[in-house]
C-alpha cells in the first residue's frame, strides 16, 4: 500500500487500484457524513479531485494518487459514510482505478515514510 | 413578633435535596415556564383557519384543470393558538434584549424600537415599488439621504443600495470591479482575487461566484495582511485584492494605505469587506485609505434587526473608477424631486446590470436612517468609540485568565482569544462556549477567524453598559478557574440548563429530514 | 446619548483598567493621514420626536396603496396581513436574535424554520424547501446556477413570461460565471414557445406561472420535454396565494421552484425586505444553496433542530461553496409561516378564490370600456389589458386623480414594443367601489 502526502492510499492488484483515505485523514474529518464517489468510466489525472468527503463541520476534496479510468466508485458509501471512520483503508475504500501509469506509485510513500510524515505535522 | 401567615401555607422553599438530579425529566416534557411545543403539523388543525373571509361566491371552475384538486397539506391554527405556540417558541431563543451577544464579526447591538416603529409608517411600508415615482417622492428622498450619510461617513462617491445583503454587496462590488476591467479591456487577463487567509467565507465564495480564482495572502505574526506576500502576489493577473478592515483578528491594518497603494499599482482594485466598519465610523472614512469599494452592513453598524438570520441589507461604496458601473437602479436628483433610473440606458449606459427585482431592502434604509439620525454625527463617533473601549476593557480584564491572540497592542471592536490557555484541561473552545450557555450568556464567534488555534472572538458593542460588562467578564473569569481546577463534566456536557442539551449534528447531516412528513393513514385533506 | 450606556466616569475607569490615558491610544493603529479629529458634516444627535417628525414628512410624501383605489402587482401584492403576525415578529427573542448557530438556545427559530419548510415544500408541491433566500428574483438566479452544477450543462432556456426584473437580475450573475441565456420574446402565451427552443446543451428551463402578463399555464409538457432532454425544469412563482387555487409546480412536474413568498405575511415595503421560497427534488438536496434546517436529537435524546448540511455553505466550502448566501430573510419568513399558520389550507384557499373573483369583476368591467382589450386568457389575480394609449401617460394620469391603475409593461421592458399594455393586479383587499372608480377613471381619461 502506498500513501500520499493529501492522505490517501493506494493499493495496486494487476492494474486495478483500490484508493481511499487513510485513517489519519479519517480522523481528522471527524464522523463522515457524505461521501461522492466518482462514476465508472470517468477519466481522472495524478493530483486531481475526483472525490468529495464531508463531516458536520468540514469538506475535502480527495485527490487521485493515479492517473486512469474509474472502473467502480463505491456505491454502498452513499448510504453508510460511516464505514470510512470505521473501516477507512478497507470498506471505507473510495474508488477503484485501472491504472495507465504504474511507475506514478513509485513517487509516492510507504506505510514507513508516510508514519513518519505524519509525525512532522 | 406574631406572623401573619395564618393558613399554613409555607413560605418558604423546602431545604433542597443535595442528590436531586438537576437533569431529571419531568412528566410531560414542560419545563416550568418552557412548554414543549410540538410542530404545527402535529395537532388537529387541519381543517381550521384563524382569518375570518368572506365566503367565496365561485369555486374556480373558468380555470378547469389549472385548478388545485389534492390536498396541500398546510394545518391551520386559530388566533390564540397561532400566538401561544409562536411565544412558546419565541421562550426558547436567546436574544439581544435578553442578554449580551458577543458575536465577534456580527455586531450584535441593542435595535431601536424606533426604527420599528418608523419602518411601519403606511407612507414608507404600503407603497409599491413600481408605482409612478411621482407618488413615492418621500421615499426616493429618503434613499438618497441615506446614500448621502453613507456616502458622507466613508469619504466615497457613490453608493449601490439595492444588495439585499453583505454577501450580496460584495458580490455586487466585485462585479462593479469586472466590469472596470472590461471596460478596460483587462478581464481576460485580470484573473485573480486576493484574499488574506483571516478573510470571512463570504470572500472567497463571492470571488469564485464571479468566476475568479481566489489566491490567499499569508497573515504576519501580529494578525495583519503581509505586506511582502500581498506584493509579491500582486501583477497584471490580479483583478482585486479583498481586505476587511478592521479585520477579523480585530485589528486594524496599520499598512492599509500602503495595500492600497501597491494594489492600484498593480492595475487592481482594492474591495474592502465592511463587516466592521461599527469599530471606526465616524473616525475613519475608507475613502482616506484608498478603498475602491467597501459594502455596508446595515443590520451591523446600523443597527437594523438580525431577525434569527435576515433580512439584511448590504449597499456598496464605490470610488470614482467603480461609480459608472453600480447596478440598476438608483436614484438621482431631478430637478425639484428625484427620479428612479431602473435600466442600463443613458446616465446608467454602463450599469453592470441588476442584482435584484426592485430597490433594495426599503424596511432596511428606513430604520437605518432613523438609527444614524438619532445618533447624529457626533453620536456615531461615540458609538466607534464606545464600542472599542468596551471589546479593549474585556481583553484586558480577561488576559490574565485567557489567553490574548494578540496581546500586544489594542484591539478594535473585538477581543480576540486563543486556546492555548485551555492546554492540558481536556476542555475545548466548543465545550467551554457551550458552558457559557448554562451561565446566561450566548456564546462568542468560535473557531474563527481560522488562523488562530481555537479562536474565541468577542464583539461586545457599543450598547453594553460597564455593570453587565464586568458581569460577563466575572461569568468568563469563574469558567476559566473551573476550566482550569479540572471540572470536566461542566464544560463536557454543557448546557445542562438550556432548553436543549448539545444536538446530534452528525446524525441531522447523515441522514437529513427536511421537513414534517405525514405518518402513514394520516388525513390532511380539508374539508 | 439614549443608546449609549457608558457614563464618562465609565469611560475614565475602564480607560485606566486598559492602561491608557485617551481614547485616541486606543486608535494608534490607524495611519495618521485617515485620522480624523472632528466629526463629519452630517446633522447632530437628535431627540426620539425629532426623528420621528422627520420621517413622517418624508413618509407624508407617498401615495400610500391603502389610501387610494390600488391595482399595482408584477411581483409585489398588497394583501391583508392579521395583526398577530407583526406583533409576533416583533417579539425580541426573533427579531433580535442571530442565525440560529447556537442550537441550544436558538430552537424556536430553528423550529419556525423547520415548519416554513415543510410548509414552503407542501405549497409548491416539491419534496425540500430550504430556510428562505433574499427573494424571488435572486431565488431564480440561484435555481439557474443550481440546475448548471446538477446538469454540468451550461445553458437556460427562459420563458418570455417570466417577469423582466428577474430576468435582468438573473443574467447579471449567472453571466459573470459564464452561463449562458436564452431569453425568448415577451408573449401573453409565452410558454408556448419554449418546448421548441430545448437543446442538448439545456441545463434547465424556466417558466413563470402565473407569468408576468398574469397567464396561468399548465407547465406539464414543458416538464415533459425538458426531462426527455436530460434538462431540469424551474417554475418561477411572484404571487405565491395562487398556489392556493391553481396546481403547484410539484404536481406538474418541477424540479425547482422559485418564488417570492413577500404575498404571504408580508407588506410591500416598496420593494423590499422580501423573502425568496426555494423548493426541489429531494435528490437535489446537496446541489441546494442557502441554509437548511433539520431534525436530530439532543444528547438525552429529546428532538431538536440544527442548520444541517452546512459543508455546502460559505463559511466551510469557501471558495468551493453553491452559493455565497451567507443571510436568509429570517423575520420575513416567519411573517410568512404566521401568516400560513393562520390561513391554514382552509382559510389560503377561501383566500385565493377571494382574488381571483375580484380579478373577475375587474376583468368585466375594464373590458366594458371601448378602446381598451383584454388581452390574458386565464390569470389568477392579474391580467394584462391593451390600452389606445401608451399604458406609462394613462397610468401617471390616472395618479394625478389619486387612482393607482397598474403597472406599465413598458416600466419593466421598454424594448418590447408593448408600451400600450398595462398589468392590472386585484387582490382581496380591493373594494368593489375600487373598481368602479378604476373603470370611470380609466373611461374618462381615454375618452379625452
Amino acid at each position: 500500500m502506498k500513501f500520499t502526502k493529501d492522505h490517501e492510499w493506494v493499493r495496486l492488484e494487476g492494474d486495478v487500484a483500490t484508493v481511499g483515505i487513510t485513517k489519519h485523514a479519517a480522523d481528522q474529518l471527524g464522523d463522515v457524513v457524505f461521501v461522492e464517489t466518482p462514476e465508472a468510466g470517468r477519466a481522472v489525472s495524478q493530483k486531481d479531485g475526483f472525490a468529495v468527503v464531508e463531516s458536520v463541520k468540514a469538506a475535502s476534496d480527495v485527490y487521485a494518487p493515479v492517473s486512469g479510468e474509474v472502473i467502480e466508485g463505491n456505491d454502498a458509501l452513499a448510504s453508510a459514510p460511516e464505514t470510512v471512520n470505521a473501516d477507512p483503508e478497507g470498506a471505507g475504500w473510495f474508488a477503484k482505478i485501472k491504472v495507465l501509469n504504474p511507475a506514478e506509485l513509485d513517487g509516492l510513500m510507504d506505510r514507513a515514510a508516510y508514519d513518519q510524515f505524519l509525525t512532522t505535522l | 413578633m406574631s406572623t401573619m401567615n395564618t393558613v399554613g401555607r409555607p413560605t418558604a422553599p423546602a431545604p433542597s435535596t443535595p442528590d436531586h438530579d438537576y437533569k431529571h425529566p419531568t412528566l410531560t416534557g414542560g419545563r416550568g415556564l418552557l412548554q414543549d411545543e410540538p410542530l404545527i403539523f402535529e395537532g388537529d388543525g387541519w381543517f381550521k383557519t384563524g382569518v375570518d373571509l368572506v365566503e367565496p361566491k365561485s369555486d374556480g371552475g373558468d380555470l378547469g384543470d389549472l385548478v388545485r384538486r389534492d390536498p396541500i397539506g398546510l394545518p391551520g391554527l386559530s388566533e390564540p393558538e397561532a400566538m401561544r405556540h409562536y411565544v412558546r417558541l419565541s421562550q426558547k431563543n436567546h436574544a439581544i434584549d435578553l442578554a449580551l451577544y458577543p458575536l465577534g464579526s456580527c455586531t450584535m447591538k441593542h435595535n431601536p424600537r424606533l426604527n420599528e416603529k418608523m419602518a411601519r409608517l403606511p407612507g414608507f411600508s404600503d407603497i409599491h415599488p413600481l408605482q409612478p415615482v411621482s407618488t413615492v417622492q418621500g421615499a426616493l428622498e429618503l434613499m438618497d439621504t441615506l446614500a448621502h450619510w453613507l456616502k458622507t461617513l466613508t469619504g466615497m462617491p457613490a453608493v449601490a443600495m439595492s444588495p439585499k445583503a453583505g454577501a450580496h454587496g460584495e458580490l455586487c462590488g466585485l462585479m462593479a470591479i469586472r466590469a472596470a476591467h472590461e471596460a478596460s479591456g483587462e478581464h481576460l487577463k485580470r484573473r485573480k482575487v486576493l484574499v488574506p487567509t483571516s478573510a470571512h467565507g463570504t470572500n472567497p465564495a463571492t470571488a469564485a461566484f464571479v468566476g475568479y480564482t481566489v489566491v490567499e495572502v499569508a497573515q504576519t505574526d501580529d494578525g495583519r495582511v503581509d505586506v511582502a506576500d500581498l506584493a509579491s502576489k500582486l501583477g497584471d493577473d490580479v483583478a482585486a485584492i479583498m481586505v476587511t478592515n478592521p479585520n477579523t483578528c480585530g485589528l486594524f491594518e496599520r499598512d492599509i494605505i500602503e495595500i492600497a497603494r501597491l494594489t492600484h499599482e498593480a492595475g487592481a482594485y482594492f474591495y474592502c469587506d465592511g463587516a466592521n466598519f461599527n469599530a471606526i465610523v465616524g473616525r475613519v472614512r475608507p475613502g482616506d485609505l484608498g478603498v475602491d469599494a467597501m459594502h455596508i452592513n446595515l443590520h451591523k453598524t446600523f443597527s437594523t434587526p438580525h431577525g434569527g438570520g435576515g433580512p439584511g441589507a448590504g449597499p456598496v461604496v464605490l470610488s470614482e473608477a467603480l461609480a459608472p458601473f453600480a447596478p440598476a437602479p438608483w436614484v438621482v436628483a431631478d430637478g425639484d424631486g428625484f427620479k428612479l433610473i431602473e435600466r442600463g440606458e443613458d446616465e446608467a449606459a454602463q450599469a453592470f446590470g441588476r442584482m435584484c427585482a426592485f430597490n433594495g431592502q426599503m424596511g432596511m434604509f428606513v430604520r437605518a436612517l432613523s438609527y444614524m439620525m438619532s445618533h447624529g454625527s457626533d453620536g456615531l463617533r461615540q458609538v466607534a468609540e464606545d464600542a472599542v473601549l468596551n471589546a479593549n476593557y474585556i481583553k484586558a480584564r480577561l488576559s490574565d485568565v485567557m489567553s490574548a491572540a494578540f496581546p500586544d497592542g489594542p484591539c478594535m471592536h473585538e477581543a480576540l482569544f486563543d486556546d492555548e490557555w485551555l492546554k492540558g484541561t481536556e476542555i475545548t473552545t466548543l465545550d467551554f462556549a457551550k458552558a457559557m450557555i448554562d451561565e446566561g450568556f450566548h456564546p462568542m464567534t468560535m473557531y474563527f477567524p481560522l488562523v488562530v488555534h481555537g479562536a474565541m472572538l468577542i464583539e461586545p458593542t457599543e450598547t453594553e453598559s460597564k455593570a453587565e460588562l464586568d458581569r460577563f467578564i466575572n461569568a468568563l473569569r469563574l469558567l476559566a478557574q473551573a476550566a482550569k481546577a479540572g471540572e470536566v463534566d461542566r464544560f463536557k456536557n454543557a448546557p445542562f440548563h438550556a432548553p436543549l442539551r448539545r444536538l446530534d449534528e452528525t446524525r441531522a447531516a447523515r441522514s437529513p429530514r427536511l421537513r414534517w412528513t405525514a405518518p402513514e393513514g394520516h388525513n390532511m385533506a380539508a374539508e | 446619548m439614549r443608546y449609549l450606556p457608558l457614563t464618562p466616569d465609565d469611560r475614565s475607569a475602564m480607560l485606566a483598567a486598559i492602561g491608557v490615558s485617551s481614547i485616541d491610544d486606543l486608535f494608534v493603529d490607524v495611519p495618521q493621514s485617515a485620522r480624523r479629529d472632528g466629526v463629519v458634516d452630517l446633522p447632530r444627535v437628535m431627540g426620539e420626536l425629532e426623528v420621528e417628525r422627520a420621517l413622517k414628512n418624508l413618509a407624508a410624501r407617498n401615495t400610500v396603496a391603502g389610501d387610494v383605489p390600488f391595482f399595482c402587482g408584477a411581483g409585489a401584492y398588497r394583501h391583508h396581513v392579521p395583526a398577530t403576525v407583526d406583533h409576533i415578529i416583533q417579539r425580541s427573542e426573533f427579531l433580535t436574535s442571530y442565525t440560529p448557530y447556537q442550537p441550544e438556545i436558538a430552537q424556536g427559530t430553528l423550529q419556525y424554520l423547520y415548519e416554513f419548510q415543510t410548509q414552503v415544500a407542501n405549497l409548491t408541491g416539491m419534496d425540500v424547501a430550504n430556510a428562505s433566500l433574499y427573494d424571488g428574483s435572486t431565488a431564480m438566479a440561484e435555481g439557474v446556477l443550481m440546475a448548471t452544477r446538477v446538469t454540468r450543462r451550461n445553458k437556460a432556456v427562459i420563458s418570455g413570461g417570466v417577469h423582466p426584473h428577474y430576468v435582468a437580475a438573473t443574467e447579471t450573475v449567472v453571466h459573470a460565471v459564464g452561463v449562458e441565456t436564452e431569453v425568448l420574446p415577451p408573449a401573453i402565451d409565452a410558454e408556448a414557445d419554449v418546448i421548441g427552443k430545448i437543446g442538448p446543451d439545456t441545463a434547465c428551463v424556466v417558466v413563470q406561472t402565473p407569468n408576468v402578463f398574469g397567464t396561468a399555464t399548465d407547465v406539464t409538457k414543458i416538464a415533459e420535454a425538458a426531462r426527455s432532454a436530460g434538462a431540469l425544469l424551474i417554475v418561477v412563482v411572484t404571487e405565491a396565494v395562487s398556489m392556493g387555487l391553481l396546481k403547484s409546480p410539484g404536481e406538474m412536474g418541477a424540479d425547482i421552484v422559485a418564488a417570492e413568498g413577500q404575498s404571504i405575511g408580508n407588506a410591500l415595503n416598496f420593494g423590499g425586505p422580501y423573502v425568496g421560497l426555494f423548493a426541489a427534488r429531494e435528490k437535489l438536496i446537496r446541489q441546494m444553496p442557502g441554509r437548511l434546517c433539520g431534525e436530530t436529537v439532543d444528547a438525552d435524546g429529546e428532538r431538536g433542530f440544527v442548520l444541517t448540511l452546512s459543508t455546502r455553505e460559505q463559511h466551510i466550502r469557501r471558495d468551493k461553496a453553491t452559493s455565497n448566501i451567507c443571510t436568509n430573510s429570517g423575520l420575513c419568513c416567519l411573517a410568512f409561516s404566521i401568516h400560513m399558520s393562520l390561513l391554514g389550507e382552509t382559510g389560503l384557499r377561501k383566500l385565493a378564490l377571494l382574488n381571483h373573483e375580484k380579478a373577475l369583476a375587474t376583468r368585466d368591467a375594464l373590458a366594458a370600456i371601448p378602446g381598451v382589450e383584454v388581452l390574458t386568457p386565464r390569470f389568477f389575480n392579474e391580467f394584462a389589458v391593451r390600452l389606445p394609449r401608451p399604458a406609462a401617460e394613462v397610468v401617471e394620469r390616472l395618479a394625478e386623480h389619486r387612482v393607482l391603475a397598474g403597472v406599465p409593461f413598458s416600466r419593466l421592458n421598454p424594448e418590447a414594443g408593448m408600451d400600450d399594455v398595462l398589468l392590472v393586479a386585484v387582490t382581496e383587499t380591493t373594494l368593489d367601489a375600487d373598481i368602479q372608480i378604476l373603470a370611470s377613471a380609466l373611461a374618462k381619461v381615454l375618452a379625452h
